[in-house]
């Protein structure tokens, strides 16, 4: 089986660390996601494993073999780029074999798995054509055929569904994640959208300003965010931070504050309907607040009211350094009165 | 028509004073390039046929009609038969030899290399100076005993030929100025559409193990290929066109070795004053031209991927 490595990774150009010291594990067969905002290093990572750019220093194993300075072609690796970068003049058929013909695989070969990847991404009445004759949800089956015909045992993908409209995208993940699953691939996706990262991986490489922000899976980076960034780039709408003095900042999600009459005395600011929820944004004091309330709430701006949460929901960090403090007594709070079930 | 909407629109767009039908408004915005295209294209074209079948007019002698009889002179003169082989050897090796020089030197100033400004502006300054003076540098490079060639092959106890004066050198020695002139400039077009190319599709193939021949050989060059269809015609165009070089150069000569199809055009019409004549070889090589146009655009342009 092929677990990638990544150790103490690193690459520079002149002054600037594109990637600073970054070090993780993908598990075989398991999907990684490495996420973080634009410039964050996530994609220059990802084309580190895959060999188009080299390491300032570090190394990079992937099915227990040494790949630092091995060629992209020898690392047993298959690629989705963002733009998909399916060769324009030549057909469906003929992107997707691309590989096969450059390995000088037989005829007879080429043809069975041709039949099998087609068939498997429903691209059997498309071969002939060129990718300028597709929608942009077909020239991504497209890329990713090219990518599977291939039977390597990884697949890197760098933001793959960035192109696409709303409703394909969650398509469209739903299908990856399937495939990769039947497959057995192990995949390392770069995304910056972080609904992608939840629903899709096995585990998350949160990555910020080069470095990493957090490892962890989904439920876990959800659960317990590592810093203020993590708790922050991590669900819609974000955590609420607080600071309410004493050099701790309090976290809370929106989906854990309820709006009643206990708690903080917040003045609602705005309300936007979702359909199941609203999303209530509220000041208190001079700072923001925000509570996701079910069904439609009837609040105005203006509106006086209480904001509460049980203690358990309650996510303290440091205030000069924006580490998660766990040492923190959540009763402790409820004794300062900031907490109200 | 007196309804308030009529007075509101009347109101806001006056009325035209006249009206012009839109087959009358076309043709009035075709007109002024189609008058410059009859009096300088057209015109000229059709007068040259029939000139070419009339004598020359000389003094107070109208010309006459002689029927094929220019033709009929011209497939009996040896020297028409010269310029023509002569202009498809220098054609046939131009033409390739300037499109693989400017491909080359596009592929090489692409990638990532230093100075790469200054070798760009390097390749491109030939087509910036005048065919003349393009001549006229090449002339000392070829002179005999003192010239730039001469000198180096000297040194190292090579000998030399007289390069312009002798009749198997002198047309290779053209060929070497046309192609050192203009590669420089069809290697921007190149340059041009490389850069169209995305890099990813590289990498792509990188990733695949395709190795950079076959890179090139299944992706690069047929997407170069509308690039090329473009440079061929100016090639071809260019090879029949341009004969400052022969004229500053050779003279046609030795020997007639170096006459090229239009400077013996040039010669019949200007030097020997037989504009009939010159009129005849002048429809000789409108065909030939005609005839590549027709093919490049009728054959190739359907084997060709347009993005």
């Amino acid at each position: 089986m092929s677990q990638i490595a990544v150790q103490n990774v690193s690459k520079a150009w002149g002054a600037t660390r594109a990637v600073d010291n970054v070090s993780f594990e993908a598990a075989a067969a398991s999907l990684l996601v490495l996420l973080g905002p634009s410039g964050c290093g996530k994609s220059t990572t990802l084309r580190l494993i895959a060999g188009l750019e080299q390491v300032s220093s570090g190394r990079i194993s992937i099915g227990g073999a040494d790949v630092t300075a091995l060629p992209p072609a020898q690392r047993r690796i298959a690629m989705v780029f963002q733009s998909y970068a399916l060769f324009p003049h030549l057909t469906v058929a003929e992107n997707i074999l691309f590989g096969l013909r450059v390995r000088k695989v037989p005829a007879a070969e080429r043809t069975r798995r041709l039949a099998r990847v087609a068939a498997l991404l429903g691209l059997d009445a498309l071969l002939a054509r060129k990718p300028s004759q597709l929608s942009g949800g077909q020239q991504q089956r497209v890329a990713l055929g090219r990518a599977i015909i291939a039977e390597t045992p990884v697949c890197l993908m760098d933001e793959p569904l960035s192109n696409l409209d709303a409703q394909l995208r969650a398509e469209m993940r739903r299908e990856i994640r399937t495939l990769q699953q039947k497959l057995g691939i192990t995949m390392v996706y770069v995304t910056h959208d972080q609904s992608e990262a939840m629903s899709m991986a096995d585990r998350v490489i949160l990555m910020r300003d080069g470095k990493v922000e957090q490892a962890a899976a989904p439920d876990e980076i959800y659960a317990r965010p590592a810093t203020i960034f993590a708790a922050k780039f991590i669900g819609t709408p974000p955590m609420n931070i607080l600071d309410t003095g004493g050099g701790v900042l309090l976290g809370v999600r929106p989906e854990d504050a309820a709006l009643g009459d206990a708690g903080l005395p917040v003045r609602v600011q705005s309300s936007e309907f979702l359909g199941a929820d609203t999303v209530v944004t509220c000041a208190y004091g001079n700072q923001s607040l925000t509570a996701r309330v079910p069904g439609k709430a009837a609040y105005r701006a203006g509106d006086a009211v209480h904001a509460g949460w049980r203690p358990e929901h309650l996510h303290f960090f440091d205030a000069a350094s924006g580490v998660r403090r766990d040492d923190v007594d959540a009763n402790a709070a409820t004794a300062i009165g900031l907490c109200f079930a | 028509m007196h309804g308030p909407e009529t007075k509101l629109a009347t109101a806001v767009v006056p009325p035209p004073r006249w009206r012009v039908s839109p087959q009358i408004h076309g043709w009035l915005l075709l007109l002024p390039a189609s008058v410059l295209l009859a009096t300088f294209t057209h015109f000229p074209a059709v007068a040259t046929i029939i000139d070419s079948f009339y004598s020359t007019p000389k003094g107070r002698r109208a010309a006459v009609l002689v029927g094929a009889d220019n033709y009929q002179a011209m497939l009996a003169d040896p020297v028409f038969w010269r310029a023509v082989s002569n202009n498809i050897v220098y054609a046939a090796s131009v033409i390739p030899l300037t499109m693989a020089l400017a491909l080359a030197m596009a592929l090489w100033v692409n990638g990532r290399i230093p100075g790469r400004p200054f070798l760009r502006l390097s390749f491109f300054t030939p087509t910036v100076l005048p065919m003349i003076a393009v001549a006229n540098i090449w002339l000392f490079f070829y002179a005999p005993g003192y010239g730039l060639l001469d000198q180096m092959l000297g040194a190292l106890g090579v000998p030399t030929p007289n390069w312009l004066g002798d009749q198997h050198t002198a047309l290779i020695c053209l060929i070497a100025v046309a192609v050192w002139k203009d590669a420089g400039f069809f290697m921007i077009f190149y340059l041009a559409a490389l850069q169209q190319v995305s890099p990813q599709l590289a990498e792509a193939a990188a990733i695949e193990g395709a190795s950079r021949w076959y890179f090139f050989r299944r992706v690069t060059f047929p997407l170069l290929m509308p690039t090329t269809l473009f440079v061929l015609i100016n090639a071809i165009i260019n090879s029949f066109r341009l004969i400052d070089h022969v004229v500053v150069m050779t003279q046609g000569g030795p020997d007639n070795a170096t006459a090229l199809l239009l400077f013996y055009i040039y010669e019949a019409g200007f030097k020997f004053w037989d504009t009939a004549y010159a009129a005849t070889l002048t429809v000789v090589l409108l065909a030939l031209l005609a005839f590549f146009a027709l093919g490049q655009f009728v054959v190739l342009d359907r084997r060709i991927h347009y993005q």
